[in-house]
């Protein structure tokens, strides 16, 4: 069966995320003040053949941690969708 | 909390050092205190086992304006009232954790000891050494260090105009990124990094305080373990477009005049900046830490103080000026704060909410003032047994043209020889419009100084393995191939910065290895005036299987004081009369063909003279000012004929190039004639009517000079051996690293 | 015909622009603070170049942020009026992003930065050889709008080989058709990925530049 999931991969909370900051002046600049804080990162769609949910979370939890997202600097949520 | 020795060991401080904390103010520091000792005492702040055999390097004279150790940059005349201000640092630990991020603020961190001076950057290079290319561990590395230099670097707006890039096992688990900025400034407007005048508003500006690579300083001061790559520290975020802004913003805010000292925040950010400054100035500091912009809540005192977040400055200001440094820093879209005043008392007292967190005396905490500096002991390495047994009797020699042209083949694509282009495309080259040596190759990078109707000639130069063979003559070859290189394209060697890159010093080889390998530079320096500037030491390159190769990395800088001195390294005309200067040695030693070909990883250094090496610089240095000839390259990494092969590239030339006469009559073997790296070689090009004149003038100077042959349309004929066109030989050149990538 | 060459908070090639427009071409170059509106000095028979960099750091997109800046909207008001506008690199990227030009430019393809001499031409000029350095400068369009631009000459440079064939080993970042730069329909915008201020200086033994500007009618 295929299992469709989700992840989000982002800055790790306490590290700098010059990206989040460069948006953040470009808001600013554009007249949005009411944001208060940014942070940018990726979202990752995989579809993985297993047969049941619990080993396509395993499986999805394996690629994150590998390869995904770099525990260095990044965390990871895995959504599942179906 | 009690504070015990075990707290001190735990904060990487030794039961002795802790004795002397105590001794120095007498009672028994608080946590923070301890943390501000240990970083600061740590060895990469505070050089306490190397310090003593850095003092013995040339540090003054020649064009030095300011000596090595006083500012964050050395200073050195470029004459018209101009000054070139440059140095090498090493980003080794944080690049082997976190390999993009590591040399990004490698590269970042490089810059801002060059811009807090108040000089403009103008060009970067990089010495890079990692593990065997086939193994995927060292292409992952490669990968993430070649990407992280060009996304700082290239947003940064430097070029990145050279560097070398090798491949030895022993690297495997310890690559080294080192990295070089070179810039330029009127020489009497330098800011120094010096705190004065009490009551002076002390300014922070830049990014906000995180907890990013908190005690890096002492993390990059200790072995990676397995377990240290576990344990993932915070490592540093790089932010080139916040560098590119502060890079402007403190140019601009120098002009106003209103800055007193300043000093970038680097490794044990505000703790190192306040102390240094202070001790520098002999004064003291107040410092409200609750006044530090923070990227993250309830951050401690002794977090704020060791923080080695990125691209933030501190500054002391001319009280009543700050508003002029506040508007520069608006303009900019900088946030700025001022977090302190100077005091008058030698102390640093740290605030934190009006609760007096630490109070240290700043002298007590720096390289100079009360950092410990120890002698270690040296023994010479058991593997230099191993070395003495080489004999070259032992080794085959080559005897068929055809076995000579499959060896060139082989070593035209090793890693170590074959181009780099995969690497150096990757990086902005060319911004700024000044680097001559895109379109006509030197063997140093050629730099136009703008505005100042100067050049600079650039180079990183060193052969570890030769040092590993011999780290006396091993540390002298290094600085004298740096040398010959800048000899090779026209300029002046004016002055060194170093990167001594080795593994734990406490291990009395390894440390014979850095006493020596320090000695040898140091009489090489003297002998080619080229004072020491600067730089830094990065030791535990280490792991349980052993160290790295010793790796004293030489930056050098050359002045050509007209670009139209610049010589060039390539074949120019077909006809040209090809020339070796130096002589030919029957010696195959720490070469190239020996370690990767034949596998024999234990010989002695090449062949080196240093007296018939300053001799044949002195030589080519002024037949290069007299026009007198049209190429020169000097022989290095895989001997005489790869060199030619070089020399063929640019412009599609080749040579046809006769050995046997040659070799017959000083008795050279086959293998050592081609493949030999025995130093102070220099193969030129020169018209065909110019030949006598040389010859005559190579007489005159007791310089030796053998007529190789001539440079061809496209063919290489080896000994009347026609080996193909040149243009097959540069695919495979330039193909190779990215064949074994791909 | 007088210059001003816009300063965004990361343009990193604004003083190349400035020294080759006023040392290698003898033109008056004006420099413009992104933070300001003002265009004084200049009229509609001058050229606003837009150079290349990291503006913004070329976070979330690139351009996408400089884009939104006072000085541009004053740039894009100059352009609708007619005045030239050159944009290259990073200043192609903006021009895209605010719609002055049609398209986008995509990372590269290979996705390395890529840094070194390649050739570009037209039929008017031949190969010329200019540098690159950037890390997104693919061009993408629909194939409508590709053909579109093909029908309406508004292609201006094709990355092409050092004797002039358009081919795909001599395309540095897989662009469509080759595709190195562009101009809008009334011919007063253009975009280019190369840098031709890297290209017109003797002392950098390389003046193919100068022969872009001559064919973009800016000299």
């Amino acid at each position: 069966m295929i299992y469709n999931v989700q992840i989000k991969v982002m800055p790790l909370k306490d590290l700098l995320d010059p990206q989040g900051k460069a948006v953040l002046g470009g808001l600013k600049n554009l007249g949005i003040n009411t944001v208060s804080d940014v942070r940018v990162g990726k979202h990752i769609t995989l579809e993985i053949n297993a047969a049941s949910e619990a080993e396509a979370k395993t499986i999805a939890e394996e690629a994150s941690k590998k390869l995904l997202a770099n525990p260095v600097m990044e965390f990871f949520e895995i959504e599942m969708v179906n | 909390m009690e504070i015990t020795v075990k707290t001190a060991q735990e904060l990487r401080l030794t039961a002795d050092e802790f004795e002397l904390i105590k001794q120095k103010l007498g009672r028994t520091p608080n946590f923070t205190e301890l943390c501000t000792f240990s970083a600061m005492w740590s060895e990469h702040c505070s050089y306490k086992n190397s310090i003593k055999w850095l003092k013995t390097l040339p540090r003054s004279g020649g064009r030095m304006l300011v000596a090595a150790g006083e500012e964050n940059a050395g200073l050195m005349d470029m004459g018209n009232g101009w000054g070139v201000v440059f140095k090498i640092e090493s980003h080794n630990h944080p690049s082997t954790i976190e390999p993009f991020q590591g040399a990004a603020t490698g590269v970042g961190g490089i810059q801002r000891d060059i811009f807090t001076m108040g000089a403009r950057p103008i060009a970067s290079l990089n010495s890079l050494r990692f593990g065997n290319l086939k193994d995927k561990k060292t292409q992952r590395l490669l990968s993430g260090v070649v990407k992280g230099i060009g996304h700082y670097g290239n947003c940064f707006g430097v070029p990145t105009v050279g560097g070398e890039v090798y491949f030895e096992e022993c690297y495997h688990t310890n690559p080294l990124v080192n990295a070089m900025s070179v810039g330029i400034m009127k020489a009497d407007k330098m800011v120094s990094a010096t705190a004065k005048g009490k009551g002076n508003p002390v300014i922070y500006v830049g990014s906000a305080t995180g907890k990013d690579g908190i005690g890096g300083a002492s993390f990059a001061s200790a072995n990676i373990t397995e377990e240290s790559t576990e344990e993932l520290p915070a490592v540093q975020v790089g932010d080139p477009f916040q560098e590119k802004k502060l890079l402007e913003a403190c140019l601009e805010v120098i002009e106003t005049g209103a800055v007193v000292g300043m000093q970038d925040m680097g490794a044990a950010g505000i703790i190192c900046s306040t102390a240094e400054m202070s001790a520098k100035g002999e004064v003291g500091m107040r410092i409200d830490l609750d006044k530090v912009p923070t990227r993250q809540k309830n951050m401690k005192a002794w977090e704020l103080l060791l923080s080695e977040s990125q691209e933030r400055m501190l500054m002391v200001v001319e009280k009543g000026r700050e508003q002029e440094v506040i508007d520069v820093f608006e303009k900019w879209d900088l946030s700025c704060s001022t977090i302190g005043e100077v005091t008058d008392d030698g102390l640093l007292k740290f605030y934190m909410n009006e609760n007096l967190e630490a109070t240290i005396p700043a002298y007590e905490l720096v390289l100079g003032g009360g950092a410990p500096q120890y002698t270690r002991e040296y023994a010479e390495p058991k593997y230099f047994e191993k070395i003495n047994e080489f004999k070259i009797d032992d080794v085959k020699d080559i005897h068929s043209n055809n076995e000579l042209k499959l060896v060139a083949e082989k070593l035209i694509q090793l890693p170590n020889i074959a181009s780099k282009r995969w690497v150096y495309t990757q990086y902005d080259s060319m911004v700024g419009a000044a680097n001559t040596s895109t379109n006509a190759p030197s063997d140093a990078a050629v730099v136009l100084a703008k505005g100042t109707g100067k050049a600079l000639a650039i180079t990183t130069d060193c052969n570890s393995k030769y040092v590993f063979a011999n780290p006396y003559v091993g540390g002298m070859i290094a600085v004298a191939e740096a040398a010959r290189n800048i000899v090779c394209s026209g300029g002046e060697p004016i002055g060194v910065t170093n990167c001594l890159n080795f593994g734990n010093p406490y291990n009395p080889e390894v440390y014979y290895q850095f006493v020596k390998a320090v000695t040898g530079m140091g009489d090489a320096c003297k002998k080619f005036n080229t004072p020491v500037t600067g730089g830094n030491v990065s030791f535990y390159n280490q792991n349980p299987e052993g160290p790295v190769y010793p790796t004293p990395t030489i930056g050098m800088v050359g002045v050509l004081d007209n670009i139209e001195n610049k010589m060039t390294l390539d074949f120019k005309k077909e006809g040209d009369i090809i020339l070796l200067l130096g002589k030919q040695q029957n010696d195959i030693a720490s070469s190239e063909y020996l370690h990767k070909i034949l596998n024999i990883e234990y010989s002695p250094a090449p062949h080196f003279d240093i007296n018939e090496e300053f001799q044949l610089q002195q030589f080519v240095s002024n037949i290069i000012k007299e026009k007198l000839i049209e190429s020169a390259h000097d022989i290095s990494e895989g001997g005489l004929l790869i060199t030619l092969l070089e020399k063929g590239f640019n412009k599609n030339l080749g040579f046809n190039v006769i050995s046997n006469e040659v070799r017959n009559l000083s008795d050279i073997r086959n293998d050592a004639f081609w493949f030999g790296e025995a130093q102070s070689r220099i193969v030129i090009t020169v018209k065909e009517g110019r030949m006598k004149e040389i010859e005559d003038k190579c007489k005159a100077s007791n310089i030796s000079i053998t007529k190789l042959g001539t440079v061809t349309s496209n063919a290489i004929i080896i000994d009347e051996n026609n080996w193909g066109s040149i243009i097959d030989w540069k695919e495979k050149y330039d193909t190779a690293i990215e064949k074994i990538l791909n | 015909m007088k210059f001003g060459v816009v300063v965004f908070p990361g343009s990193n090639c604004d003083r190349d622009m400035q020294d080759a427009l006023q040392h290698d071409l003898n033109k008056e170059v004006i420099m413009l603070w992104h933070k300001n509106k003002s265009l004084e000095g200049l009229s509609t028979n001058d050229c606003i170049v837009l150079p290349g960099g990291f503006s913004y750091g070329d976070y979330l997109r690139c351009g996408a942020i400089a884009r939104f800046s006072p000085m541009m909207q004053s740039v894009i008001e100059f352009a609708n009026k007619g005045g030239k506008v050159l944009g290259v690199c990073n200043g192609f990227q903006i021009l895209c992003e605010s719609g002055l030009l049609p398209g986008v430019l995509l990372q590269n393809a290979h996705q390395q930065f890529v840094c070194k001499n390649i050739f570009i031409k037209n039929e008017v000029t031949g190969a010329l050889k200019i540098p690159v350095a950037h890390g997104d400068g693919r061009y993408f369009a629909n194939d409508n709008l590709l053909n579109e631009l093909q029908k309406n000459n508004q292609i201006i440079f094709n990355y092409c080989d050092e004797n002039g064939n358009i081919n795909t080993a001599s395309n540095p970042n897989g662009a469509a058709r080759n595709i190195a730069g562009i101009r809008n329909k009334t011919g007063n915008v253009f975009g280019m990925m190369p840098h031709p201020e890297r290209a017109t200086s003797k002392t950098l033994n390389n003046i193919d530049g100068i022969k872009v500007f001559e064919y973009l009618g800016l000299n």
